[in-house]
């Protein structure tokens, strides 16, 4: 099992390093660098501009051999746990994204949970009650909750908070944060997150409960479950011990999936409802070109990618006596 | 049904709605027994199977050949009788339909230009929804729906608003002459189906500039249902070209192909298309925007693609006729483009049919951060971005109504691409 995971690790470390040169390269896309705003601005002297541009190891209309030199400087700072500096905020990338990547995590993991929690329920009731009205209702929901843009949620849910005023209207904290008690901060948290994690878990909940259907109705039909009915076993446990476990395993991979749409989907959520998370923080990197701080985030979300599939895997050999760790 | 399929129409009719293109892709993939002529160009196919197929049913009589009704039914006429049957996706693809004539006829549809800050002669910003009315002031029915103009007033909060006058009704003409367009891009004319004289009409109210929001959610249609289409095709032709060349030629050119996938599939997709779209220069055109918003769309999605056809090419290269193909002295690029990939069409076609909605929401979603099609030109997505200042989204909520538009367009996708799974998959059909 150990040697398994390790494994798996050491494969990642090349396909992090892919990773790191796509997002290079990307942010080399965009013409002009972080520098052209300040460019703009009649204030701040040519010299300024020159020690900064120096400062941070920018080229002026670089060639490819300059980037790769660049890129260079940067993997191999980063190797050692130093992924350059905000230009904008002057302070470390790393620093920044710490936070912004708690704030992204915590929602990430309960819309999974939420997702999870009612979706799996959900899809069992269904699939027994098949075609019946209550399948026929959820069937249809649960499309809606596939279809619907998330950011458009995200908009409808600001606007009942607004309207109602029984959530706070975006954002993670309120003003009197700093002054809470440690448990009032949990709560002011919580608070804060109710609204997003709804947002986010609802495509979730929908597509998980119509793979549990299919999944739970694929196994029912197979001979297993008629042998154990027809062994007079009750049939609850069929349901549960039997069929329930075996139409599980194959949600467990697509937890790995989920977790793309997941962080794909929190971009959006985290800019409409101001949360401070990874995705908005990718946007306002890239829109300032703040070039290590994108790149940060960048290669975090992708990190956070390859960290879920390995333990939707690692979570599927553990649960499927079948697989075996090779 | 199309009389070029004549030859062929009476053993194996294809069906009623589909082109011969396409019933063509269903009969190589659905039956083993015709796809081993491959694919061969569909002459071909004519030539052979069918006389096979009418040789078979020549030496059966009566009762026997009526009890073989799927010999008589194509495979594509199977899955439309299966598609047929499910109503949700029926209905889908008929929303769908008129989806796309409503975006091919928006510039007649809409009362006004998009880009007019001022349609009915008066800059007016968000100017709520006018009601069609059909009663009049002194009580009577008349089935020719009028308007009633507004009168511009400041409330002490210093708001606008825009109370109906009831004096001015306003008739709805149709088919009135108003701004200049070119009708399918070709035909130029300044028909449009409906409008008001002396005044203006605002289905769905304006927006912060004035504009007719009922004419930018028209025309944005345009924008963000093609969008997806022309992405995934761009993606499925690509996807199946490398995925088809990496599953077919297998070792180096296979681990190199899939690692870039791999790589290109570990990265949050939108966390992608955000740093590629940002890096479009402001100051582009639109079309020339609008294009490279496809090419960034159709970029990060193929690898998903071309990992599908790889695993389906891998199965299907093994086969005999692929084996017959390479005896014969057919090319590889040729054997792979014009053999094997034709046997995945099915099952890419659902996966196609099933990802258009993450094209237009991915369009959509880049646009309301503003990073994809830009003002002045509209798109469901960049409509909305209006609704993200709080105050907007508070008062003002007709602005949500492209939100509703991208909605019921991802459903109807969603329901199609689900139905048309299901009547392709035999397992399914039996499930239910």
């Amino acid at each position: 099992m150990l040697r398994f995971i390790l494994k798996r690790l050491l494969l990642l470390v090349p396909l992090v390093i892919g990773i790191t040169l796509v997002s290079f390269f990307v942010m080399q896309l965009a013409p002009g660098d972080y520098l052209d705003a300040l460019r703009g601005q009649p204030q701040i002297r040519p010299e300024t501009i020159e020690r900064l541009r120096r400062e941070f190891g920018l080229v002026e209309n670089p060639t490819l051999w300059d980037q790769a030199k660049q890129y260079g400087r940067w993997l191999g700072n980063a190797v050692r746990g130093n992924f350059g500096f905000s230009f904008t905020y002057k302070i470390e990338t790393f620093e920044l994204i710490k936070q912004r990547l708690y704030y992204t995590f915590i929602l990430s993991l309960w819309a999974t949970v939420f997702s999870w929690v009612v979706g799996i329920p959900l899809g069992i009731y269904v699939a027994r009650n098949r075609n019946k009205f209550g399948d026929r209702v959820a069937n249809f929901v649960a499309f809606a909750g596939i279809s619907l843009p998330g950011f458009f949620i995200a908009l409808l849910a600001m606007k009942l908070a607004q309207q109602t005023g029984w959530f706070p209207v975006g954002g993670a904290q309120s003003v009197n944060y700093e002054s809470l008690s440690q448990l009032g901060k949990i709560k002011d948290t919580g608070w804060h997150m109710i609204l997003p994690v709804l947002v986010l878990g609802t495509r979730g909940v929908a597509g998980l409960m119509r793979q549990m259907r299919g999944n739970l109705l694929d196994v029912l039909s197979e001979n297993f479950v008629l042998a154990a009915r027809a062994r007079g076993l009750a049939e609850r446990k069929v349901l549960y011990k039997h069929a329930v476990r075996n139409s599980i395993n194959p949600l467990i991979t697509l937890f790995g999936y989920e977790l793309s749409g997941l962080l794909a989907g929190a971009a959006l959520v985290e800019n409409v409802m101001s949360w401070p998370g990874l995705g908005r923080l990718l946007l306002e990197s890239v829109q300032a070109q703040d070039l290590y701080v994108a790149m940060g985030a960048f290669v975090m979300g992708g990190v956070l990618l390859i960290i879920g599939n390995l333990i939707a895997d690692i979570l599927l050999a553990v649960t499927d006596p079948r697989i075996k760790f090779s | 049904m199309k009389r070029s399929d004549a030859p062929e129409s009476t053993s194996t009719p294809s069906g009623d709605a589909s082109p011969p293109a396409s019933a063509h892709e269903g009969q190589l993939v659905a039956s083993p027994a015709l796809g081993e002529n491959g694919a061969v160009p569909e002459t071909q196919v004519i030539g052979q199977t069918p006389a096979s197929t009418r040789a078979t049913r020549q030496a059966l009589t009566g009762r026997a050949a009526r009890e073989l009704p799927s010999v008589s039914a194509s495979p594509i006429q199977l899955t439309w009788r299966q598609l047929r049957k499910n109503r949700m996706a029926v209905l889908g693809g008929v929303t769908l339909l008129l989806m796309y004539a409503m975006a091919l006829f928006a510039p007649f549809l809409a009362p006004y230009n998009p880009t007019n800050q001022s349609p009915g002669g008066q800059n007016l910003t968000f100017h709520p929804p006018m009601r069609l009315r059909f009663v009049d002031r002194a009580g009577k029915f008349s089935l020719h729906p009028f308007v009633y103009q507004t009168q511009q007033q400041f409330t002490e909060e210093r708001d606008i608003i825009y109370p109906p006058v009831a004096e001015q009704p306003r008739p709805l003409r149709f088919f009135v002459r108003g701004s200049d367009y070119n009708l399918f891009g070709l035909i130029p004319t300044n028909v449009h189906l409906f409008g008001v004289d002396n005044g203006y009409v605002y289905l769905l109210g304006t927006d912060q500039e004035g504009r007719d929001y009922f004419s930018r959610l028209l025309i944005g249609s345009q924008i963000s249902l093609s969008v997806g289409l022309i992405a995934i095709l761009i993606t499925f032709t690509l996807g199946m070209l490398v995925g088809g060349i990496s599953g077919f030629y297998g070792g180096v050119v296979d681990d190199i192909i899939q690692r870039g996938c791999e790589i290109l599939m570990s990265v949050p997709d939108f966390y992608l298309l955000l740093a590629l779209a940002a890096a479009l220069p402001t100051d582009w055109d639109p079309v020339k925007v609008y294009l490279l918003i496809i090419v960034i769309l159709s970029f990060v999605g193929w690898a998903g693609m071309a990992r599908i056809v790889r695993g389906l090419v891998l199965s299907v290269r093994e086969r005999e006729y692929v084996e017959a193909g390479r005896a014969l002295g057919v090319g590889d690029f040729r054997l792979i483009v014009r053999h094997i990939l034709p046997s995945t069409f099915t099952y890419a076609i659902v996966a196609a049919t099933m990802s258009v909605p993450a094209y237009i929401l991915g369009e959509a979603g880049l646009s309301f951060l503003g990073l994809g099609i830009r003002d002045p030109m509209p798109s469901w997505g960049n409509m909305l971005s209006t609704a993200q200042q709080l105050s907007v989204l508070e008062r003002y909520e007709w602005i949500l109504a492209p939100g509703f538009m991208i909605f019921i367009t991802t459903l109807a996708f969603n329901f199609l691409g689900d139905g048309l799974r299901d009547a392709l998959d035999p397992k399914s059909r039996k499930l239910g």
